[in-house]
């Protein structure tokens, strides 16, 4: 384990966060608030623990394999969120650590759930800081270290590999820094166009750019207490459209600036993920119609919280903790499968799904015809063994995670099977409001300081993918051999 | 530069590996998955699965925005029609392997006319090449020719008994009235540019500029000139067996040939009539001094393993047989072949790469670098690169020693008016010359680089 070059990387880590934090600084100067104050120690904070840390391991090899690139992604987005946990804590803004520490999970991992009641009240700074974690999340912080600084460790891919979801990860150029440098101009430019049109819309500057960065990290932190729902018919449109549009896997685009459009077309996770919104959207528009009486009211609302529980977002316009029982079945459906790999969003990930639909199909084959051989396909490629048995061990810890963490919300025993399950699928899966108590017009405040330090790891369980998280902490791995 | 190597065997790996060392752009393209992720995990390169021939894949790879496509699979004809494919595309230039006899006589210019290959690459013919230049200057470790230039630069290892121990180069100069200059040492595996004040131990190797009669000078005073190479020994029956025998014939020297494979021996008393060949097991000690080992002025071990070539070459120089080549594709062993003494070590792997990581340069020489040649010295640790004065150089005219460069940087010889000479500290940098500059431990493109 080259312990090191993981300090090191960690200490780019903690010097970048207190870049960011300028952001904030800026904006609550700006509006003359308090929190400048907040924003000002936080930022020097991290910058000093970011230089102590790189004064003090210098590598004598930049070369990272998987382990550590592990070991960079968990540490460096538990450190992360503790630094980032400042700001609301000293401003005062969220007076107990605990919770601060929950909303800047929650915000890094795009998850959106808040454990705060009012938010309208808060300075404008801490309000931004609070979307923008979504936006830096989104993407992946290492990711974005990787683009702007050149040689971040030899063999960097390992870092990307650990960050970004889904069942493989790809360059999209030769090098990994490029790659990383491309993803984040197309999310860069979505998130600038997606503002503007908010613009158009009738919101101020703030409030779009605040918006924007909630839909581009499908993430959910809004400004208002009862999120989208104030806000006009063509605003709510236009995020519906921006929060599918990032949770397609983001390769997708850059054929579109490559002019591959064919292929784009003949995307298989494109296709399953469109059929897959479609249908959810008219199931539950001819079961909830009823409640809101014109067909152009319920397919906005359907159409609303479809995207945005399926991209992980987590915006609302209504309570769909009111809708009949089928609805919120499908709901939960949505939580479960998520966005398209190599997106913002969380979830299971749609190629994932298909795979297991896929692998399914093949056991029911080899079941009827003992010697049949047959191959899993995806995007017209064969799907070779090991990813296979990686999309498998994930799906089986995924339910073991699940399962788990249900259990350990329930020592509590306050609330029933609907809420705990689904705060612990809201949490893990980055979506946010669950149902029941949690459901999208009530909060997370509700649960003791224990459940919310759970419901923490499973949000970073779920945006890390397991993996690295288990791994990067597991005292075996930093043992020397 | 954008990059794709196709193909990522043992060959193709280590271009892959020189390649990205120089931070060009790579992309790979190989059959097996397995190969690809192997080669994405270890280099920052981008994987194609899929056959080089198909143009889809090539696309994927990104052919028509690519500066230069590499074909290094085993199969020349494979290789040859994924140039065409890929300069069909848009590839600016095209690189293939080819090693088959058959095809590298006339009928190679003609096909690459015909399939716009750029270059034709054959590390049998590039290593038969290194080990005739050995066998003609047999004194000598390793020899680069900056080819039409009067100008060599050679390395030796010293011994026990070398004249040049003990005494601090400055003063070597003026012992040996030969003009010659020290441009790189390897001690301990570590290599470093030495000052006037370096004492050399037995063991160093070390690298020589000198234009060739001043180092023909040099070699006879320190008693390392030995008589040309007449008989010659090659264990296994190889392409670069079949090459280099070629050009030791033409030249007149004798050349024993073993193989055990009948088949083989058969086809080279066929193609070689002039050639003894041997069909018998090289690691027969029996055998080999049978066929008079003993009284062979050189030993060339070309064999298949790395492993076998080592113990066999290490017998032959117990023999007593002057010169002994080894040919090692294996890094790994370099350290232990030195240990057993065998000095003078051939590999087609890195002979192959040093040559398309110059072709590289050199392309990039056309848009904005000025590096003329490159060549990998001191078993790669070092280089030797041949600028051209660029008008907007500022430093000419002014005495070298008056120039601060960078660590680790030499000027080794001066280029001017189709003659080379070693430049002393008085000597100066005129426009129209070219440099010879040997670095450690950088990468240059422009000879403003070499400037602390």
């Amino acid at each position: 384990m080259n312990r090191r070059m993981v300090l090191n990387t960690i200490g780019h880590i903690a010097v970048t966060e207190s870049a960011l934090m300028l952001l904030p600084l800026f904006i609550s100067l700006l509006y003359g608030e308090k929190a400048v104050w907040s924003f000002a120690v936080s930022a020097s904070v991290a910058l000093v623990l970011g230089l102590l840390l790189r004064f003090f391991s210098k590598p004598s090899t930049r070369v990272i394999y998987a382990k550590e690139g592990f070991a960079i992604v968990a540490f460096a987005w538990l450190l992360m969120s503790l630094l980032g946990a400042l700001p609301f804590y000293l401003s005062g803004s969220i007076p107990s650590f605990v919770d601060a520490i929950f909303e800047t999970v929650s915000g890094f991992t795009t998850t959106g759930a808040s454990v705060l009641t009012e938010i309208e009240s808060l300075p404008k700074g801490i309000l931004f800081w609070r979307s923008f974690t979504h936006w830096v999340g989104g993407m992946g912080v290492l990711v974005f270290v990787m683009a702007l600084v050149p040689n971040v460790a030899d063999r960097s891919m390992n870092i990307m590999r650990a960050e970004m979801p889904g069942p493989t990860v790809g360059k999209l150029l030769p090098k990994a820094r490029d790659t990383a440098k491309i993803l984040y101009i197309i999310y860069v430019v979505m998130t600038l166009v997606e503002i503007i049109l908010l613009l158009f819309g009738g919101m101020s500057l703030f409030e779009s750019v605040v918006h924007a960065f909630g839909t581009a990290g499908t993430g959910g932190f809004g400004i208002k207490n009862d999120s989208i729902a104030s806000y006009s018919a063509y605003l709510q449109w236009i995020i519906t459209v921006f929060m599918l549009l990032f949770s397609v896997n983001f390769n997708l685009y850059y054929l579109l600036l490559t002019k591959k459009f064919k292929s784009v077309l003949k995307s298989t996770e494109l296709l399953f993920f469109g059929g897959f919104v479609l249908i959810s959207v008219i199931v539950i528009s001819v079961n909830v119609y009823s409640i809101y009486g014109t067909l152009s009211d319920t397919l906005r609302h359907t159409s609303f919280q479809v995207s945005s529980i399926v991209s992980t977002t987590g915006y609302a316009t209504v309570d769909f903790n009111q809708w009949p029982e089928l609805s919120k079945s499908i709901i939960l459906l949505l939580m479960v499968v998520g966005g398209c790999a190599g997106s913002t969003a969380g979830g299971l990930k749609v190629s994932r799904v298909i795979i297991l639909l896929k692998s399914i199909y093949r056991e029911i084959k080899r079941l009827l015809h003992p010697r049949s051989v047959r191959t899993v396909n995806m995007e017209l490629k064969r799907v070779d063994e090991q990813t296979l048995n990686g999309v498998y061990s994930y799906f089986a810890i995924y339910i073991v995670i699940i399962i788990g963490l249900y259990v350990i919300i329930s020592i509590e025993s306050v609330f029933d099977m609907q809420t705990n399950l689904s705060a612990v699928l809201a949490c893990f899966n980055n979506v946010g409001p669950g149902l029941g108590a949690v459901g999208p017009t009530s909060n997370y405040a509700v649960y003791s300081d224990f459940s919310k330090i759970v419901l923490s790891l499973a949000m970073l369980l779920g945006r890390l993918e397991i993996f690295p998280l288990l791994l990067g902490l597991n005292p075996l791995m930093w043992k020397k051999k | 530069m954008n990059i794709i190597v196709v193909g990522c065997g043992k060959i193709g790996q280590s271009i892959i590996s020189n390649l990205v060392c120089e931070g060009h752009d790579v992309a790979v393209v190989d059959t097996d998955g397995d190969v690809i992720e192997q080669v994405t995990n270890a280099y920052d390169v981008m994987g194609v699965c899929g056959i080089g021939t198909d143009n889809e894949v090539l696309e994927e790879a990104g052919a028509a925005k690519a500066d230069i496509v590499i074909a290094a699979t085993s199969s020349d004809e494979l290789n040859m029609l994924s140039c065409y494919i890929a300069k069909t595309l848009g590839a600016k230039n095209t690189v293939a392997r080819i090693r088959d006899r058959e095809y590298n006589d006339k009928s190679l210019d003609f096909m690459k006319q015909k399939l716009q290959i750029s270059m034709s690459i054959n590390p049998e013919m590039f290593t038969a090449y290194d080990i005739y230049n050995l066998l003609k200057l047999p004194g000598a470790a390793h020899i680069e020719n900056f080819s039409t230039r009067n100008f060599e630069i050679i390395e030796l290892i010293l011994k026990d008994d070398s004249p040049l121990i003990g005494t601090p180069i400055i003063d070597l100069r003026k012992k040996h009235s030969a003009k010659f200059l020290v441009c790189a040492v390897s001690r301990n595996g570590e290599v470093i540019i030495p000052d006037g004040r370096f004492v050399f131990e037995a063991g160093d190797r070390i690298a020589l500029t000198a234009a060739p009669s001043e180092i023909h000078k040099l070699l006879k005073s320190l008693k390392l000139v030995k008589k040309q190479v007449k008989n010659i020994m090659i264990l296994g029956a190889s392409k670069t067996t079949y090459y280099l025998a070629k050009l030791l014939i033409s030249l007149g020297s004798s050349v024993t040939i073993i193989d055990k494979n009948p088949v083989k021996c058969d086809e080279f008393s066929e193609t070689l009539p002039n050639a003894t060949v041997i069909m018998g097991d090289g690691s027969n000690q029996e055998l080999l001094l049978e066929e008079g080992l003993a009284n062979m002025d050189a030993f060339v071990s070309l064999t298949g393993l790395d492993e076998n070539n080592i113990l066999i070459s290490y017998f032959a120089a117990s023999q007593g047989v002057s010169k002994v080549v080894t040919k090692v594709n294996n890094k790994e062993f370099l350290p232990i072949a030195r240990r057993l003494g065998l000095d003078t070590i051939v590999s087609p792997i890195r002979t192959t790469s040093d040559v398309l990581v110059r072709y590289a340069r050199a392309l990039q020489n056309t848009v904005g670098s000025n590096v003329e040649k490159l060549y990998k010295i001191m078993e790669g640790q070092a280089e030797a690169l041949l600028f051209n004065v660029h008008p907007n150089f500022k430093h000419i005219n002014i005495p070298l020693k008056d120039i601060k460069f960078k660590p680790n940087i030499l000027i080794g010889g001066l280029l001017r008016e189709n003659k080379a000479f070693v430049p002393t500290g008085d000597d100066f940098i005129l426009p129209e010359d070219k440099v010879v500059v040997i670095s450690t431990g950088h990468v240059l493109y422009d000879l403003a680089d070499i400037i602390a």
